[in-house]
């Protein structure tokens, strides 16, 4: 789908299918939802500053729920903040998808033991599609986290499950242990548990037989 | 008016001067002086004075904090400063039982008191006698408990989210 202008050229038709120009309309315009609740906020906006310039992908941050396609849980999450937290993700349009920044935000970071005011994890309010974890993640880091929900999108299909299209993706990314086995061969690593795409297809045929 | 700056003992004698015995003699650690107001009912009195005399000065109330000792006592702890005139620094504690967690108000005195005092009512538990607005000011308006206290035991669920990971 890229370098569209390019194929203007040959003809000025383009061939697609319905689906793929729907996502590609959507991933290339996720627009998150403009609020920070702590650290990780300083380097949610240094990744839209100039800098790392997160408009290049569309991304462009909404004052409004209503307008906002993704959330980006930027920080500790207290309590106290965790329902205007959920008020905001309910007042989303549907399709949203939630993106954890951080380590307070995945699973409590630091206040895990002693911190009686903080969430252990947005994810014990709303669904999580994607975690960064970094206290706080560098801007690169968050950008993966924002192009892993563009691979998301990518992956889904009209009237489709946002569980089976997770599934889709997790069958076709690199198991991490297979990378870091590539990498550091020296490394005796434990063979990888995750299936291929034609395991997960099969498997699913067994089951319904 | 020329700079005067006084020990902690200066002041002292000066309070006593003024009230008689409502304060402990001046107890010098490596990381502070202060002296302890015994008798509450002076707390208030002895504030003022502190503010308003020309020899002290604090204009300047710069921090108040609270501790739990651990042996059902609470200690309310006031930082002062007497900022641009005499530059001096003093502080003054204040100390109340856990059963009568009461203390009179500095909010009227230093305005700044105010939100400090909430935050210690909020985290402590403790009641600042004479305060306008005596509310939490961090933890939720409907959060059970005062989580710096000592023996605070976290509880198992908020608004139906879990709290212990």
């Amino acid at each position: 789908m890229s370098l569209l202008d390019t194929r203007f050229e040959k003809g000025g038709v383009i061939i697609s299918k319905v689906e793929d120009l729907l996502n590609w309309s959507r991933l290339s315009s996720m627009w998150p939802m403009s609020f920070g609740l702590a650290c990780c906020a300083i380097e949610m906006m240094a990744t839209n500053a100039s800098n790392y310039d997160l408009e290049r992908f569309g991304i462009f941050p909404r004052s409004s729920p209503r307008q906002s396609d993704v959330m980006i849980v930027a920080g500790t999450v207290t309590f106290k903040m965790a329902e205007r937290v959920k008020r905001l993700y309910e007042q989303m349009t549907e399709p949203r998808y939630v993106l954890s920044m951080g380590s307070c935000a995945n699973c409590g970071g630091p206040y895990w033991e002693h911190g009686y005011h903080v969430v252990k994890g947005v994810d014990r309010i709303i669904p999580v599609d994607v975690y960064v974890p970094g206290c706080p993640p560098r801007p690169e880091a968050l950008i993966g986290g924002l192009m892993k929900i563009q691979e998301l999108i990518r992956e889904e299909k009209l009237g489709g499950k946002r569980e089976d299209a997770k599934k889709r993706l997790a069958a076709k990314a690199a198991p991490a242990e297979e990378v870091i086995a590539a990498q550091h061969p020296q490394a005796n690593l434990p063979k990888p548990q995750v299936k291929k795409e034609h395991e997960v297809a099969e498997a699913e045929t067994t089951e319904s037989a | 008016m020329q700079p005067n700056p006084l020990t902690i003992d200066d002041i002292a004698a000066l309070v006593r001067e003024k009230f008689g015995d409502v304060i402990s003699d001046p107890e010098k650690t490596p990381t502070a002086e202060f002296f302890t107001i015994t008798d509450l009912d002076y707390l208030q009195a002895v504030m003022y004075f502190l503010r308003e005399d020309e020899r002290t000065k604090f204009n300047y109330l710069y921090c108040l904090s609270g501790v739990d000792n651990n042996d059902g006592t609470f200690t309310v702890v006031y930082h002062l400063e007497s900022l641009g005139i005499h530059g001096h620094r003093l502080e003054v504690k204040a100390n109340c039982s856990k059963e009568k967690p009461e203390i009179p108000s500095v909010s009227e005195i230093w305005r700044t008191a105010d939100w400090h005092e909430r935050e210690v009512y909020d985290l402590f538990g403790i009641k600042f006698i004479g305060h306008p607005d005596l509310r939490r000011i961090l933890c939720p308006e409907d959060w059970e408990g005062h989580p710096l206290r000592k023996d605070y035991k976290v509880a198992e669920y908020y608004h139906g989210i879990r709290i212990p990971y």
